[in-house]
């Protein structure tokens, strides 16, 4: 039963591009996002089934460090970061409802996703440090075109200790 | 797949660096009490856990249940954003971490025996009284403040008690922050819709029966300045049979010009504003009503016994700063919420607390000694207790991750020496619950919540949730 939910979930995500309204639309269907919310990162725990499944993607994480990955085609960045270790939160859990994954997409690979949704940009809106290429790690879902994908985290904590810097006080 | 390998020898590498660097107090287990379990007490553990080898964390909090705001203060239609209870639970199954509820600092234990118990102590209790308007008749019956009408909701122990009187058609919420828009929103939106949610039955009970047609919610300053943000508004505008109702000259003198010189997040709201300004209202006598007023600022209340209506001074903005003119208007409503912020509290005659601005008196989240500049060694300070009460989870979260780090840098530095071997506190003499304990509440909150086709019904009553234990 849970081999074929996986399945199935697999499956949504690889054609994520197809049916991207769908699974949008399902996921604000509480049982069903139940389950997805219950398989998030299950997925991106997986290692790509063969060479042609593999999107790299480069991370720059709160201390200015580049750390490479090999994604695959379907996986979540936000889950992807997860795997890594790379602190990336993900407090409400890809539902759209905070800004913890808040990250820029460097270079013109911003170009290359699908359009933020409304309630995306919304979103960023409340994030600190907002940018022209900032989008929610959440939503950007790897496809071939990514292939080389360079993403930003924000600076909120970087650079914080590690020169000395102090933050003004709030 | 080198470049993977080449991250895991880096961080091997700077592992074995920082053990060498934590020598010292390798052998050693650094005991911290946090005290607090709400967001910032989480985030804070969740750091140190991660990041500080050989810590065991307490976390003290005075109710019997966890999560502080995150189950008190987050809209009970705004399910999503309590997902970040998993990743607080996840924290909680670390072998390092334990909780103890029912345990209120400045009752059952002082700050100085903490200090004594614990090398390390994290106040993160966050802020829980409101700031007052400063005029008369705030004692009126009907007058409360917006975070006793969301604790009454959310079902917060000690407020369900507050009965608000829902049998006016018109309710004024003074101040225009996102708990405004909340209680707007709770009170607006059909019961049908809230009752689906884990809001409190008898709440739910009350609105059910409420006459309120009309919520004013009421700004001292412009639509440019107004707190609220877009998404909270976005969801304003879609609530089924309600209009929302702006004034048009309120936005006088707001030109394409202006709001095309905007940044990004505030064109993006006044660009809605205006758009849903210029929508005709879809008329229906039946719809309720929303109505945002700007440029007025209270300076009495009036009524009897109960409170009647509010007397605003128009105001003028100065930079940036509303001041008040001569013109009064007087609005009338039957419930009064204010909701212009809130503040700490000291709880513990040690705390160096700034009574002014209702907080913990710090430096970068390191605690100062009382009328000092010098740093409070091994206590300091997380969440809004330190920061003020503002901002949303991911401010929240990055200044508890923030002053986690500052800890682990202080103890690398050789600023904060935690060598010495502390016993940390024993709770067994009082009725303190444990997040097994925990669990049995939660079990039977999800279990009531299943009959009434709810996520969970709150158990209210902290009596109650004792019982379960």
């Amino acid at each position: 039963m849970f081999r074929k939910i996986l399945l199935n979930y697999r499956s949504i995500n690889n054609f994520h591009k197809t049916i991207k309204f769908d699974i949008k639309y399902l996921t604000q269907k509480r049982d069903f996002h139940v389950s997805l919310s219950k398989l998030s990162g299950e997925y991106e725990m997986q290692d790509p089934k063969s060479e042609e499944e593999v999107v790299n993607v480069t991370f720059i994480d709160k201390a200015g460090r580049s750390i490479d990955v090999r994604g695959k085609v379907g996986d979540n960045v936000l889950y992807l970061a997860h795997r890594f270790d790379i602190e990336m939160e993900g407090a409400c859990e890809a539902s759209l409802a905070c800004t913890t994954c808040h990250c820029y997409v460097l270079d013109d690979y911003y170009d290359k996703l699908p359009f933020a949704e409304e309630k995306e940009d919304d979103l960023l809106d409340m994030a600190p440090f907002l940018k022209e290429n900032s989008r929610l790690g959440c939503q950007i879902i790897l496809t071939k075109e990514l292939e080389g994908l360079k993403v930003e985290l924000p600076k909120a904590t970087r650079n914080f200790y590690v020169d000395g810097h102090k933050p003004k006080p709030h | 797949m080198f470049t993977v390998r080449s991250s895991i020898l880096k961080t091997l590498i700077s592992s074995n660096f920082s053990k060498f660097k934590y020598f010292s107090t390798l052998n050693n287990e650094i005991k911290v009490c946090i005290v607090g379990g709400g967001a910032a007490g989480f985030y804070s553990s969740q750091y140190l856990l991660k990041h500080l080898p050989n810590t065991q964390i307490d976390v003290i909090e005075k109710l019997p249940v966890p999560f502080g705001l995150v189950r008190y203060g987050v809209a009970p239609d705004h399910p999503e954003v309590k997902n970040v209870i998993n990743t607080f639970n996840k924290t909680a199954q670390h072998p390092n971490f334990k909780y103890y509820g029912n345990v209120s600092l400045g009752k059952e234990v002082t700050l100085d025996e903490l200090r004594k118990a614990y090398n390390i102590v994290v106040l993160s209790y966050g802020s829980e009284i409101d700031t007052l308007l400063n005029i008369s008749g705030e004692d009126k019956k009907n007058f409360m403040s917006a975070r006793e009408f969301v604790g009454w909701y959310n079902g917060t122990p000690g407020l369900e008690e507050l009965n608000p009187d829902l049998s006016g058609e018109e309710v004024i919420l003074i101040g225009n922050g996102n708990v405004a828009i909340d209680v707007a929103r709770i009170l607006l939106t059909p019961v049908d819709i809230l009752k689906k949610t884990d809001i409190t039955e008898y709440s739910i009970e009350a609105l059910s029966r409420s006459k309120v047609k009309k919520v004013y919610m009421v700004g001292r300053r412009g639509p440019l300045q107004a707190a609220f943000t877009i998404a909270e508004l976005r969801e304003m505008l879609k609530i089924p049979n309600v209009q929302t109702i702006w004034r048009s000259a309120d936005f006088e003198g707001i030109t394409s010009d202006t709001v095309t010189s905007l940044p990004r997040p505030k064109k993006r709201i006044t660009e809605l504003m205006l758009k849903s300004l210029q929508e005709a209202p879809k008329a229906s006598s039946d719809d309720k009503q929303f109505l945002p007023i700007f440029f007025r600022s209270p300076i009495q209340i009036n009524g009897d016994s109960q409170v009647e209506s509010i007397d605003f001074s128009h105001t003028v903005l100065k930079n940036d700063r509303a001041i008040a003119t001569n013109d009064v208007e007087k609005i009338t409503g039957q419930l009064v919420c204010r909701s212009i912020g809130y503040k700490a509290t000291s709880v513990d005659p040690s705390i160096n607390f700034d009574d002014k601005n209702g907080r913990v008196v710090n430096k970068h989240g390191r605690v100062l000694m009382k009328d000092s500049t010098e740093i409070d060694k091994g206590l300091y300070v997380a969440g809004w207790l330190g920061t003020g009460p503002s901002g949303v989870i991911l401010t929240t979260m990055n200044n508890a991750f923030q002053i986690s780090q500052t800890i682990i840098d202080d103890i690398k530095n050789g600023e904060l020496n935690c060598d010495e071997k502390k016993p940390g506190f024993d709770y067994s003499k009082f009725r303190a619950v444990t997040w097994d304990d925990w669990k049995k509440i939660d079990e039977k909150e999800v279990e009531c919540g299943k009959k009434l086709d709810k996520p969970r019904e709150k158990i209210v009553s902290v009596d109650e949730m004792l019982k379960l234990i």
